[in-house]
């Protein structure tokens, strides 16, 4: 099998191009670092369907970072490379072009971002740049699909020049001259835009923008989150699932041992959804009408943000205040994608360099940033006690976040990194595109997280009638009842846990909490363990003398902060 | 005249003269495109001793305060 690779400077639009020439959708971004994985996929244009694979982007082929290792590593067992090209940056992508030339290795030119030349300003003869490089040059681009055909037809051309190695200075010499034979620069006017992208970085106008920005994106997150569960989830669940369950109640008959697994207890002779607790009625409750519509609104603001380009400016902004905490501003990044699911967030944990900057963003990560799933069950259960009792867990989430970093940043040897990263350009986001993006993820949270979801309940009620729970209950009473303040009862909540965070806040519904009491456990089951997903993920990313330690560390912060909690409030 | 990075006003013009550093460091910024020959311009800088943020050609780069005192420009004044 012919294999095909994606070659070329970060954010080039690799994954755009490569997602138009398979068909294989992927997170598409307008940062630097999101994909941070290899992904394949067969070609489906022509009769010839080689396997084509994203690679993780490098700026040359002298590794300065693990990420450019591992792309180098896999230039070496390609078959022909398409290198992408940033066609708004020729100079600084040809230096990648001219080191692959050098390579025994067939490559092909994609001039990619070509709909963004003209209005820089920018006039790049095709023809003339494939004169002077000598193999083939294509203009594409990955967003509109602009010469997606042709690049695939002209595969076969792809040349191995095979040229020999010459010096860092003659390459740059020799790049200067094929610019300024290909390439021609017009003076224009800057758009809004522009004035936009530079505003957003200075601290007096970028802070307040800042702000704003947060400000409606919460908005939005919320607007749209309980417009959905109130006007159409809620409905749909009580018109038209209720009577159905209602019946099946009557069928297996209250008390039964299937109607404890499937429907599980009757409220006041009702079914109650947020607490009767049966696969079919809370199982389904919980994720699609508490979740979902939480993960819809904050992944549709958060692809808006990724492909307009505003978080790499955002990490600029917030650099100072993340060294606090050992971390330099670009850490940012995997904890927002973090606050969506823990998962892609612990893998965008890549993105850092260095180990100590990645043990600090991963354990902080691991206790003080909730997922959406969680955070829209808290809000769900804990917002109608009121807000009051919303702003102490995420407030306690927060001065954890904070006080773990910079504990961690005085007692671990080193210092934080500094940035220094590339900051993309504004684009429009392409509506289209974003819905696609949301799409994809939120079938990524309907096959990852429901079947979990269910399966959790399905175990719990299974535990339940085993007496399995009221055995464990009684053993850890002690630290629950004496030290949180809070019904053994609620250990199973503990337990789900580790599978599922938002069905374990979820089982604190039925036990007829305290204000307090719910306060502490919501904040508990935040910072005491990840779910098995992210813990596997950090597992790997991390390896398993890291994750015990990091385990050590929440699991003794879950203690002391409830315990404090229990005193406190 | 000669400044460092961080001394380069807001958008102020300078070219490149001197990076100094390790050949990692040097290794690094040259891969970026910010190497000696090229016109930098000066974005922003943050409040106390944040990134400085810089424009070459078409790109634009955030880099922190210790890395851009050992980048070395030639301006005008």
């Amino acid at each position: 099998m012919e294999k095909v690779l994606l070659v070329g400077n970060p954010n080039v639009g690799k994954s755009a191009l490569f997602s138009r020439l398979t068909g294989v959708r992927v997170v598409v971004s307008n940062y630097i670092g999101t994909t941070v994985e290899f992904t394949q996929g067969r070609m489906k244009i022509g009769k010839h369907q080689p396997m084509i694979i994203d690679v993780p982007g490098t700026y040359s082929l002298r590794a300065t970072n693990k990420a450019e290792e591992v792309a180098i590593k896999m230039i070496k067992e390609g078959d022909v490379i398409i290198n992408v090209v940033d066609s708004t940056n020729l100079e600084r992508n040809l230096f990648l072009t001219l080191q692959l030339l050098e390579q025994n290795i067939p490559v092909i030119v994609a001039l990619n971002m070509w709909d963004d030349t003209k209005h820089k300003g920018i006039n790049i003869d095709a023809r003339k740049l494939e004169q002077e490089l000598g193999i083939p040059v294509v203009p594409t681009s990955g967003l509109s699909g602009l010469g997606i055909k042709e690049l695939a037809e002209r595969l076969p051309e792809a040349k191995s020049l095979n040229q020999k190695e010459s010096s860092d200075s003659l390459k740059w010499k020799r790049i200067g001259k094929i610019v300024s034979n290909a390439q021609k620069l017009t003076h224009r006017h800057h758009s809004f835009l522009d004035m936009l992208e530079d505003l957003s970085v200075h601290p007096y106008t970028g802070l307040p923008i800042a702000l704003v920005v947060m400000f409606f994106t919460f908005w939005i997150i919320r607007f749209v989150g309980e417009g959905l569960i109130g006007y159409v989830l809620e409905p749909v669940f009580n018109n038209l699932w209720l009577p159905v369950m209602s019946e099946l109640s009557v069928l297996l008959g209250e008390g039964s041992f299937l109607h404890n697994i499937f429907i599980g207890s009757l409220i006041d002779g009702k079914i109650d959804f947020g607490t009767s607790f049966g696969v079919l009625t809370t199982g389904l409750f919980v994720p699609v009408v508490m979740v979902l519509p939480y993960i819809i609104s904050f992944y549709l603001v958060l692809g808006l943000m990724e492909d307009f380009g505003y978080l790499p400016r955002f990490s600029v902004l917030v650099d100072n205040i993340m060294h606090v905490i050992g971390l330099h501003g670009y850490a940012i990044i995997p904890m927002i994608l973090g606050l969506g699911c823990n998962v892609p967030g612990a893998l965008a944990l890549r993105i850092l360099d260095e180990k100590r900057e990645k043990f600090i963003a991963a354990t902080l990560m691991a206790i003080a940033v909730p997922c959406m799933a969680q955070i829209a069950v808290i809000a769900g259960l804990v917002g109608k006690r009121g807000a009051k009792y919303l702003f102490i867990i995420f407030g306690v989430l927060v001065t954890l976040f904070i006080i773990k970093g910079f504990i961690l940043n005085k007692v671990l040897k080193g210092t934080s990194p500094e940035i220094l990263i590339e900051i993309p350009p504004y684009r429009m986001p392409n509506l289209i595109l974003v819905l696609k993006k949301l799409w994809m993820r939120l079938v990524f949270f309907l096959k990852e997280a429901v079947p979990f979801v269910l399966l959790g309940v399905l175990f719990v009620n299974i535990l339940h009638t085993l007496k399995i729970i009221d055995f464990l209950s009684d053993a850890f009473a002690p630290i629950l009842v004496n030290l949180w303040g809070i019904p053994k009862e609620a250990t199973s909540a503990l337990i789900i846990g580790f599978l599922r965070k938002d069905v374990a806040v979820g089982m604190l519904g039925p036990l007829n909490l305290t204000n307090k009491q719910l306060v502490i456990g919501c904040t508990i089951l935040a910072i005491y363990f990840p779910c098995i997903a992210t813990f596997a993920v950090l597992i790997r990313e991390l390896g398993i003398k890291d994750m015990i330690k990091i385990s050590l560390i929440m699991i003794s912060v879950a203690l002391a902060v409830g315990t404090l909690l229990n005193i406190i409030l | 005249m000669i400044v460092d990075l961080t001394q380069l006003k807001k958008d102020e013009v300078a070219n490149i003269v001197e990076i100094r550093g390790g050949r990692g460091f040097q290794l690094k910024m040259e891969n970026l495109g910010i190497r000696i020959g090229k016109k930098i311009q000066k974005i922003s800088s943050q409040f106390l001793g944040g990134p400085q943020t810089i424009k070459i050609d078409n790109m634009r780069f955030a880099i922190g305060c210790g890395m851009a005192r050992r980048i070395f420009l030639e301006v005008k004044r």
